[in-house]
């Protein structure tokens, strides 16, 4: 760490891509981008693009992961190789299964699982490109999936990340600030109904960076998850 | 790919309300109050052969550590520093519900946690593992071995991997000409150059309480945990929360608070197993 | 005016609290601290006395009498397993469909109800708990499907491709002469006597699909039927 001898905020207090510390990078969002999954989404934070499918409820594919009262909720976070400066191993690394992991908890109290029991709801995501924030960006693009499908939910989830550089609590973090930063905070919530649903701190914060780096965040997600509803409502709307 | 967990004990629901009103008066089926974690001993240098080692007892939870130190090449980005890599281990002897095999989604979790706990504030100096500048540098290696699951596996091994670090001792060796580097593991040299302690509180979020080191029972009827890891400063070094189901951010706020406390306990018991031992470490709190 | 009274609601979002839904589409309301909750993309409808929900999408869940229409996916030793269009495959007994004992020995139910074929058939039971049960017993007109062509739209839509006391599919039968039967379960049964007119209905259904949440449907989809057999020069 700290070994990038550029610096990441300048004397105007801007970051390293002219972004104030509390800004997000250009976030874009599509719903139904592909065809045989029951709902998809495609989601960007800057460069780091991240596509979600969702198949189900359905059988599971083993009997023995029959849950008798829920519906099994099966989660894959998977890089693309192409999707890293170094070409990453196709095979699932320990971060991607540790990541499946916190996604996976992060929609189990979301979506309604208790509506089809013995059936298995498969929440599939392909980071396309890594540049930072794709846990978050992940969840996001996993959230308009689940909509998309009309799997029922409690309500919609998104994430962003806030990281600390240079002393300074900055939002949406990519991968130059991540690399030399001192603390990243990857935060998911669904505001419409108050959860924090995945949070998680690598590094150093006081216990009022902590406060004020949710605060950060909580806002962040209070308007992806508008502009997740907008996103949907455009899809469902026909104009006559 | 991460599944709902389908092979869990059951928790009988009269269980989950007969807990429930027990915390309603502050109190706990093992008689401690909501914020106290279980009796914990440590002991370090229990496997001779390892360069460092302990034993962490949190109530029936046993966790060993080993730290293994070999040679090798530093990583390409950071040619100057050592390698530390940790690894869990759940071992079928622990549990009904461990199986053989590769490490799972559980296992690699634990083991990133600490990892992460332990890396984020270089607790173990990784500038000082270098023995020939970008090309031979110490690896050391911390296995957790858990040996008997009793709920809260992450500040067992937490504690297991730090004072195994603080255990550890470097071993002897001998730079030849041709540029190798010869080890003596016999001769076991100076300890680690620790900058940080660091240990974790698991607390667990059961209907509208927080309680802090759930056993497994308890784990099993929660909804959530938030494990948290300090320095010996207290200062806040690394979080995860665990489970499938959501917080609040006053919930968040007031667990980090509370999670301090039981890790002064955890300090403590630390250096209490040090000082048993005739192992002086001092530990700045 | 209108526009405000009818809108696209999306998970999370606060539903009036004296909002009506659809018997079968209670699971599309979540209800938490006295709160109720869209849990699908939905429309809410506040024109009327009562503002009503109804979801776009839904998820077929078998209810006991439903009359459905099945597609056998596979044959076990005394059943078949059919698809219904829902997360739960179903069971139809070769007992119940033959009437008759049956002796998987002797006897080989492919022969009745090839994989691939479509069926009438009546939900028995279900709970949730085991895959639900289908007869072809006790009502007119269920058994093996032999003639016509079937289409699938969201089960959501069913109702719409309905109407209100069943006026668009009255339009639909009127219009083009076929027989229609509107599964529950997002399958529609058309039977047409002139086969030139069949594409006419499947296109009219579909455009139902896509426009369900929008008023003045049934006039319009009832043009469309006209320009289009103008175009195809249908009588």
């Amino acid at each position: 760490m700290g070994k990038v001898s550029m610096k990441l905020i300048n004397e105007e207090g801007l970051r390293h891509d002219g972004r104030r510390p509390d800004e997000m990078r250009p976030v874009t969002m599509e719903v139904g981008v592909l065809s045989n999954s029951d709902g998809s989404a495609l989601v960007s934070f800057g460069r780091t693009r991240v596509l979600a499918a969702v198949y189900g409820p359905r059988e599971p594919p083993q009997r023995y992961m029959i849950l008798p009262d829920r519906a099994l909720l099966r989660v894959r976070y998977h890089m693309a190789p192409f999707s890293t400066s170094e070409r990453k191993s196709p095979a699932p690394s320990r971060r991607e299964i540790e990541l499946s992991k916190v996604i996976r908890e992060a929609l189990e109290d979301i979506v309604l699982t208790h509506l089809y029991p013995r059936t298995s709801i498969d929440i599939f995501i392909e980071v396309l490109q890594a540049d930072g924030g794709t846990r978050t960006a992940a969840v996001t693009a996993a959230s308009l999936a689940l909509a998309d499908a009309g799997i029922p939910m409690k309500a919609l989830v998104a994430g962003v990340a806030v990281g600390k550089i240079e002393g300074v609590l900055v939002l949406d973090v990519d991968e130059i600030e991540d690399g030399s930063g001192e603390a990243d905070m990857p935060v998911a919530a669904a505001p419409d109904i108050g959860k924090i649903t995945l949070f998680q701190l690598n590094g150093v914060l006081t216990r009022e960076e902590i406060e004020r780096g949710l605060d950060m965040a909580l806002n962040a997600i209070q308007k992806l998850v508008e502009m997740e509803k907008e996103v949907l409502r455009k899809k469902y709307t026909f104009n006559v | 790919m991460s599944l709902t967990p389908y092979r869990i004990p059951i928790v009988p629901e009269i269980k989950k309300q007969t807990l429930l009103s027990l915390y309603d008066k502050g109190l706990r089926p093992d008689k401690r109050d909501l914020y106290t974690p279980r009796d914990l001993t440590v002991q370090v240098g229990v496997i001779e052969k390892a360069e460092g080692s302990a034993l962490v007892k949190l109530g029936r939870t046993q966790v060993l550590a080993g730290v293994k130190i070999e040679v090798g090449s530093p990583f390409r980005d950071t040619p100057d520093e050592g390698v530390i890599t940790v690894n869990a281990e759940f071992v079928p002897l622990a549990s009904p519900y461990f199986e053989p095999g590769p490490p799972d989604e559980n296992a690699i979790e634990l083991a990133r946690v600490v990892d992460r706990s332990l890396r984020e504030v270089n607790a173990v100096d990784r500038k000082s593992l270098v023995l020939i500048p970008g090309e031979k540098v110490w690896i050391v290696f911390v296995d957790l071995y858990i040996l008997d699951h009793d709920g809260n596996l992450f500040d067992a091994s937490m504690l297991a991997a730090m004072a195994a670090l603080l255990n550890a001792r470097l071993p002897d060796y001998e730079e030849l000409e041709t540029g190798e580097i010869l080890v003596k593991k016999e001769v076991k040299k100076d300890p680690l150059k620790i900058n940080h302690i660091v240990v974790s509180t698991t607390l667990a979020k059961v209907g509208r309480h927080i309680i802090v080191d759930p056993s497994l029972e308890e784990e099993t009827v929660s909804d959530t945990r938030l494990v948290v890891s300090y320095d010996e400063t207290l200062r806040v070094v690394g979080i995860q929360k665990t489970g499938p189901s959501s917080l609040t951010k006053d919930e968040i706020i007031k667990m980090i608070n509370i999670g301090a406390d039981s890790a002064k306990i955890y300090f403590k018991a630390l250096a209490q197993a040090f000082q048993d031992a005739g192992l002086p470490v001092k530990l700045e709190l | 005016m209108s526009e405000v009274k009818r809108r696209i609601v999306v998970p999370g979002e606060r539903l009036p609290p004296n909002v009506v839904v659809r018997e079968r589409e209670h699971e599309y309301v979540y209800e938490e601290e006295g709160v109720k909750y869209a849990t699908v993309i939905g429309l809410l409808d506040e024109r009327g006395e009562n503002p009503v929900f109804v979801p776009l999408q839904s998820i077929y869940i078998p209810k006991p009498g439903d009359v459905i229409i099945g597609l056998v996916q596979s044959i076990g030793i005394m059943n078949w397993y059919v698809d219904i269009n829902s997360p739960y495959v179903a069971i139809l007994t070769a007992q119940d469909y033959l009437g008759r004992p049956y002796n998987p020995q002797i006897d080989d139910l492919s022969r009745y109800l090839p994989v691939g074929s479509y069926v009438k058939v009546k939900v028995l039971a279900f709970d949730r708990t085991r895959n639900p049960l289908l007869t072809v017993r006790g009502e007119e007109g269920l058994g093996r499907i032999t003639k016509g062509k079937i289409v699938e739209v969201d089960p959501a839509k069913i109702p719409r491709v309905i109407g209100r006391k069943g006026s668009m599919l009255q339009m639909l039968k009127e219009e083009t002469g076929c027989s229609i039967f509107a599964a529950v379960n997002g399958r529609i049964h058309i039977n047409c006597p002139n086969p030139e007119i069949e594409p006419i209905l499947v296109l009219a259904i579909k455009m139902i699909e896509e426009q369900a949440h929008t008023s003045g449907l049934t006039d319009r989809v009832k043009k469309y039927i006209s320009e289009l057999k103008v175009i195809r020069g249908v009588k």
